[in-house]
């Protein structure tokens, strides 16, 4: 996958501080769309071959006559001639006037559907290619125009033609993220089990596009309650497992969909035990392995867009209660997972600062509840390492004093391998920032320091501990917490 | 940050659980003002824990493909003629010799020559057009199965089929793939517009001059890479088992045939 991305890029034209200005904005436009839960992206497969680019000319756009006469062009005659006509149709469609154009000729999609379904192969190819610029359009009536041709790209899906059904699935998925009235028509017409049939197949790039076509489905609003039981109902979850086991045969383009389709079926909360009952949590827990040696092995590979959704899955599955009474296998209980985490955290650390909170968030769930990761935490001498992000940010600061306290509050014999250690020192410095929830937790965290292990008191008092409580007897959030310490410092 | 070095070690290591420390817990713990509990937190869905994740991931997603420059060229072989009685297709990429064969070659009808996207629609085909067991039983109980893959709905008539896909299945009244048997005409009415949606038989590769068609009979995914191997020339020999054996067992009514897939 990686390598098939590079080949495709723009060679860099502009500055770089152009591209990163970009960017930026790109980014900035994305966040607003979450915000507004309106996140939706289509993705555009375009191969003009590079002679055409050479040409020099932009392909125009495409006048009401023009467009007619392509059409008539692409009914009759060679099969040559009929080709060029639809490679200079599809040229145009590249602009959104002529996709108007398009969609307002009457006929003009009956016609491209005939082409679709007609018995030469290249000309099918290429009114697919049309129909899958057409797919991408950001106005609505452009992308809705496509629907008549629909039943007809699922019924592709269980061709054999590996580029052709390739260019379905990413024109589906384009189409599917277009309206709920899309999906209403989608589902009926089967959708799912389409999907179903065409994941068997051994190939690369169709299992790429399928995993993108059903990671838009499965983003719809209507997801958790419309689409997402039949998906579990099918034989899809454990196609998509299988998908997710590291080993020779894993490619990682094909990993990151199905690990965000696993996210967005498992946070939805539909039915998550069925995903523990198929083995996700040892699947994903291995995944977890595996990334973590490869993130030592190689320099910058983009693993950050597959550790994310895996490290989101095993953290919400780790909240299900069938945990508790499931059997040994299903759980999760290999202390290698924890080391496997840190590695990551540090490359997270080094790469995409933005993604430890996720990290922390797992590392929160594999803690809480189980005293043999908290031990292993100590064990492996992962406190100090973590101590290091407190500076990170407030909201990381935050989550690595829960992680600490999770391991405290399981009593003295873990408050022991806590202090003496870099431990105290660091809360001296916790209690000086201002945010109240990092404050907060520091003053949890010492509560449980002083109850299992009350020497640590003395060393407190001497490290000007009280004045540090003291900054913040005023703030509402806090008072009783820093008052009760007080007492018990002053009592120590 | 700095992992202890005994760490990768650990993870090149075997599996294991760690001793748990024993737990003891203070029952003032979490007396108040106190009020820490360790507890797993779950994130649903439109939380804003994700947006960072997200952002990253549709980044990607609109970063990538996008541009297209220098697509390296289609391996070039020297000119091939398709091997397929009565094709004399030239072709000089194996990319556009597996997209023709696909399409044109490998589900096809020995008896009429139709080409059919998949080998399921071919198997309704033969079966609904070909087999006159399939007629006699047909008056008997419901023969003709929903082309939807993933329904099991089976119908008296042709008709009776179509109603139900287009209801149901919201499928098109005039959807290619499931002409009736008898109709030699195209079946869509809009051939009075201007840009016709029929394709003529120009190429005069089939005789019928229709495009594919599609039979009934997509069933629910079989486990089945069984299906996808078959080339045109097992189904001729399939075709012809299948007529002996029906043959055969032709005593009192039977769940409606399969194409054999393999001989019993």
């Amino acid at each position: 996958m990686w390598s098939r991305r590079q080949g495709r890029l723009r060679p860099v034209v502009c500055g770089v501080e152009e591209l990163r200005r970009r960017r930026r904005e790109r980014e900035a436009v994305l966040r607003k769309a979450r915000r507004e839960q309106q996140l939706v992206s289509k993705r555009l497969l375009r191969d003009d071959a590079p002679e055409e680019a050479g040409e020099g000319c932009v392909s125009a756009i495409l006048g009401e006559t023009e467009v007619q006469q392509l059409l008539r062009q692409a009914q009759r005659g060679t099969e040559e001639k009929r080709e060029r006509a639809l490679v200079s149709l599809r040229r145009g469609l590249q602009h959104p006037e002529t996709q108007q154009t398009f969609i307002q000729l009457e006929g003009s999609m009956r016609t491209l559907v005939g082409l679709l379904t007609s018995n030469q192969a290249q000309l099918q190819l290429e009114a697919a290619r049309c129909l899958h610029e057409l797919s991408h359009s950001e106005q609505s009536t452009v992308a809705e125009a496509c629907l008549p041709a629909t039943s007809y790209l699922l019924t592709y899906l269980s061709s054999h033609s590996s580029d052709f059904i390739e260019l379905c699935l990413y024109t589906l998925g384009n189409l599917i993220v277009e309206s709920e009235a899309v999906r209403r028509q989608l589902l009926p017409q089967g959708i799912v089990p389409a999907l179903a049939a065409c994941i068997q197949s051994p190939h690369v790039a169709v299992l790429e596009a399928l995993g993108f076509a059903l990671s838009q489905l499965l983003q719809a609003k209507e997801a958790p309650e419309k689409i997402i039981p039949s998906i579990l109902a099918s034989t899809l979850p454990q196609h998509m497992l299988q998908l997710l086991q590291p080993g020779p045969k894993l490619n990682p383009g094909v990993a990151v969909e199905f690990a965000w389709c696993l996210h967005y079926i498992i946070c939805s909360q539909v039915s998550n035990s069925l995903l523990i009952v198929h083995g996700a949590l040892s699947t994903l827990g291995l995944l977890l392995l595996d990334m973590a040696e490869a993130v030592q092995r190689t320099e910058d590979t983009g693993l950050e867009l597959l550790a994310c959704p895996v490290l989101r899955c095993v953290s919400n599955l780790l909240t299900e209660a069938e945990m508790e009474t499931v059997g040994g296998q299903m759980q999760l209980r290999d202390e290698r997972v924890v080391a496997a985490l840190f590695i990551l955290l540090q490359f997270f650390f080094q790469k995409q600062p933005s993604l430890l909170p996720e990290g922390l968030w797992l590392l929160n769930n594999l803690t809480a509840n189980s005293p043999s990761f908290c031990t292993s935490l100590l064990s492996l001498d992962l406190i100090e390492p973590l101590l290091q992000l407190l500076p990170v940010s407030n909201v990381v600061s935050v989550m690595v004093l829960t992680v600490l306290c999770n391991v405290a509050e399981k009593g003295p014999a873990y408050c022991q391998r806590l202090w003496p250690g870099p431990l105290l020192p660091a809360l001296l410095q916790t209690l000086l920032f201002s945010d109240t929830e990092v404050v907060g937790q520091s003053l949890e965290l010492l509560h449980l320091l002083f109850l299992y292990q009350p020497e640590a008191v003395q060393v407190f008092l001497q490290q000007s501990g009280l004045q540090a409580l003291e900054k913040h007897h005023e703030e509402a959030q806090l008072q009783d917490r820093v008052y009760a310490l007080q007492q018990t410092a002053l009592q120590g | 940050m700095q992992l202890p070095p005994a760490l990768r070690a650990r993870l090149a290591a075997g599996p294991g659980t760690a001793e748990p420390l024993p737990v003891a817990r203070d029952p003032t713990a979490n007396a108040a003002p106190f009020r820490f509990a360790a507890r797993p937190v779950r994130f649903p869905r439109e939380h804003e824990f994700f947006e960072d994740g997200d952002v990253q991931r549709h980044l990607y997603l609109q970063d990538v493909l996008l541009q297209v420059a220098d697509v390296p060229e289609k391996p070039r072989v020297p000119a091939f003629t398709c091997q397929v009685a009565g094709c004399c297709q030239v072709f000089d990429a194996l990319d556009d010799y597996e997209h023709h064969y696909h399409t044109l070659h490998r589900n096809v009808c020995s008896f009429c020559k139709r080409a059919f996207p998949s080998g399921h629609l071919l198997d309704a085909h033969i079966l609904e057009w070909h087999d006159s067991l399939f007629q006699i039983l047909s008056e008997r109980q419901d023969m003709y199965q929903c082309l939807v893959e993933g329904c099991t709905e089976k119908f008296k008539t042709s008709r009776d089929r179509k109603d139900h896909m287009v209801r149901t299945h919201l499928y098109p009244v005039d959807f290619r793939f499931d002409k009736p048997k008898k109709s030699r005409s195209p079946a869509s009415p809009g051939a009075g517009t201007k840009a016709s949606a029929e394709v003529q038989g120009n190429s005069g590769e089939r005789s019928e001059g229709d495009a594919m068609e599609i039979c009934t009979e997509p069933v629910v995914a079989s486990p089945a890479p069984v299906g996808e191997r078959r080339t045109c020339s097992h189904r001729d020999i399939d075709h012809r088992k299948k007529s002996q054996d029906t043959e055969k067992n032709s005593a009192g009514p039977r769940e409606p045939l399969l194409p054999r897939r393999g001989v019993p």
